[in-house]
């Protein structure tokens, strides 16, 4: 072989090795050589399992909802713990979402599940704070690998209709923070209309003022309207759409208010943990009123075709090192995508009132 | 546009380099991104919208510039065949550079989401909310984005050829350029701004 075809060779040689390397490298870097990563696609893909199946156009969480508008009148107190804009003295419209728990959009109300408000308040500068808030302070689990878990564990078995025993025991054997859920979960009151239920924001965030200090806050919406609750012995009577109703018969007669607690974590609060609940004294702030003036079905709501991820945050707040919070963002996202591709499907209030127009 | 010089443009050259670098990070970030939910997620998602808006402001900066200043011509033994390849490989290269980002703004803005630059600036909506254009861009930026990783590697390897096994200086011309350029025929503009630094 002559000199210059060897050097052609290696040159050769040289130039598919740097190619290799670049699509190895890329390889990697998506997921696709190596194992262990979770992807939001995983944590949706357990939450349809969870489910029974797909249910195409739905959220694959809180599938059940009801759209609302209204307002939020900041008082401008919240500005000592945040320069977010929209704890500035003002008024600011707000669209929001009211759920249940779960991935059947048209389950019956009378589940010892999630009740939950999502809101998107926008400021007149452009900026975003979207939260997705449950009616519980702690969530059941602290990360991606006990909540795939939680959902594998609990997915119930065609043959009972309740999560088989022999995955659930052993998991929570393993899980003490779902048991203390549970266990919590069955204790609490169930709230009995959506206007009366305290909305947290389960994970702590981070909150910079305008000297740059940062603290961790975890906050919640706090009604007016006092709390009652549901009969938990005879949820099964509950007609489907119960709370649906009682919100849209509600809101016809006059609005719901509910106040903005900023809670801000004491020393030594976990921060990093959505299963641990603050305990004793924190100093609140109380930053401004929520008022909630209309509901609508999803169909013609403006709630629907949004994501409210929570780590779509004004400047002056940022998500905390809760590594829930990644996963939701990512898992949100997923179930996004997946269900704008499937196309839209009827909520179960949108049916009850399109029969109420037929009759 | 055909160019005198042998070697592109320097500002041309350096925003090439720019840009390859902020690409090639995009494209990694962008598949490592979609691949977890770990805390990297929220970080590299961060970082992947103001980098799409710089390549797209970088781009409109180095189109005109391409435009204007032109590209040497290929070597004289390039097959006709090859020399249609290498230019509509750089058409497409361009193409995908301009239509990435805004697919990316375009989807966010159908999926009713914020365009989020920094912690001030927000960019506005250039699509109406619409969760099946949304559907339809998301898929889109995907297979493009695919699509332009293997484009590039192709170029790559184009280009590395040249260098080091044809050595006929059309890496050179997009490198360092040509130490000795040939006498120009007709004035060029790099003569122009040799001659601005010699002492008279």
């Amino acid at each position: 072989m002559s000199l210059a075809n060897r050097a052609a060779l290696g040159a050769f040689a040289l130039i598919g090795a740097i190619v290799v390397v670049l699509l190895a490298g890329f390889g990697w870097a998506a997921g696709w050589l190596g194992t262990g990563r979770t992807s939001g696609g995983d944590i949706t893909a357990a939450l349809e399992a969870n489910n029974g199946g797909v249910e195409p156009g739905y959220r694959r969480a809180h599938a059940k909802g009801l759209c609302f508008t209204g307002d939020f009148a900041a008082n401008g107190r919240g500005s000592s713990l945040s320069t977010a804009s929209a704890l500035r003295s003002g008024t600011y419209p707000v669209l929001g979402r009211f759920s249940l728990g779960g991935g059947n959009p048209l389950a019956g109300d009378g589940r010892n599940v999630f009740h939950s408000m999502a809101l998107l308040l926008k400021t007149p500068d452009g900026q975003e704070w979207r939260m997705a808030l449950d009616h519980t302070p702690i969530f059941p689990v602290a990360d991606v690998p006990a909540f795939l878990a939680l959902q594998r564990a609990t997915t119930p078995d065609p043959k009972t209709g309740k999560p088989d025993p022999a995955v659930l025991q052993p998991f929570l054997a393993a899980h003490p923070e779902v048991k203390a859920f549970q266990a919590y979960m069955a204790k609490a009151v169930l709230p009995s209309s959506f206007a009366n239920a305290t909305y947290y924001s389960i994970n702590a965030f981070r909150f910079t003022d305008a000297a740059g200090a940062t603290r961790f806050v975890r906050w919640q919406f706090v009604p007016e309207a006092p709390l009652a609750g549901l009969d938990k012995q005879h949820l099964d009577q509950l007609p489907r759409d119960a709370l649906f109703q009682e919100m849209l018969a509600r809101t016809a007669k006059a609005p719901s208010h509910w106040h903005l607690q900023l809670v801000e974590a004491n020393p030594g609060d976990v921060t990093d943990r959505a299963t641990a609940a603050w305990q004793g004294p924190h100093r609140s702030i109380d930053a401004g009123t929520l008022t909630i003036r209309a509901v609508r079905p999803e169909e013609t709501g403006a709630c629907r075709d949004l994501n409210f991820d929570p780590t779509i945050l004004p400047a002056g707040i940022a998500v905390s090192d809760d590594p829930l919070l990644a996963a939701r963002s990512k898992a949100y996202s997923s179930s996004f995508t997946r269900r704008a591709g499937e196309g839209p499907h009827p909520s179960a209030v949108g049916e009850d009132l399109a029969k109420e127009k037929q009759q | 546009m055909s160019r005198a010089s042998p070697d592109f443009h320097p500002a041309l050259r350096l925003l090439h380099w720019l840009m390859a670098a902020l690409v090639l990070a995009m494209l990694f970030i962008g598949v490592f991104m979609v691949s977890t939910s770990g805390p990297a997620y929220v970080t590299l998602l961060g970082l992947h919208r103001p980098i799409g808006i710089a390549i797209l402001a970088l781009v409109l900066l180095r189109l005109p510039l391409r435009l204007a200043t032109g590209a040497p011509a290929l070597p004289e033994d390039l097959a006709p065949a090859q020399k249609q390849i290498a230019w509509g490989s750089h058409v497409l290269l361009y193409a995908t550079l301009v239509t990435l980002p805004l697919i990316g703004w375009g989807m966010l803005s159908a999926g009713g989401y914020p365009v989020r630059l920094c912690s001030g600036i927000v960019l506005p909506p250039i699509l109406p909310h619409d969760l099946a254009l949304y559907a339809v861009l998301r898929a889109a930026h995907t297979a493009i984005a695919l699509a332009f990783f293997a484009l590039i590697l192709l170029h790559l390897a184009a280009a590395l050829m040249h260098g080091l096994v044809r050595r006929d200086g059309v890496l050179r011309s997009m490198t360092t350029g040509h130490r000795r350029p040939p006498a120009p025929p007709t004035a060029n503009d790099d003569k122009a701004e040799e001659n601005a630094t010699l002492p008279t």
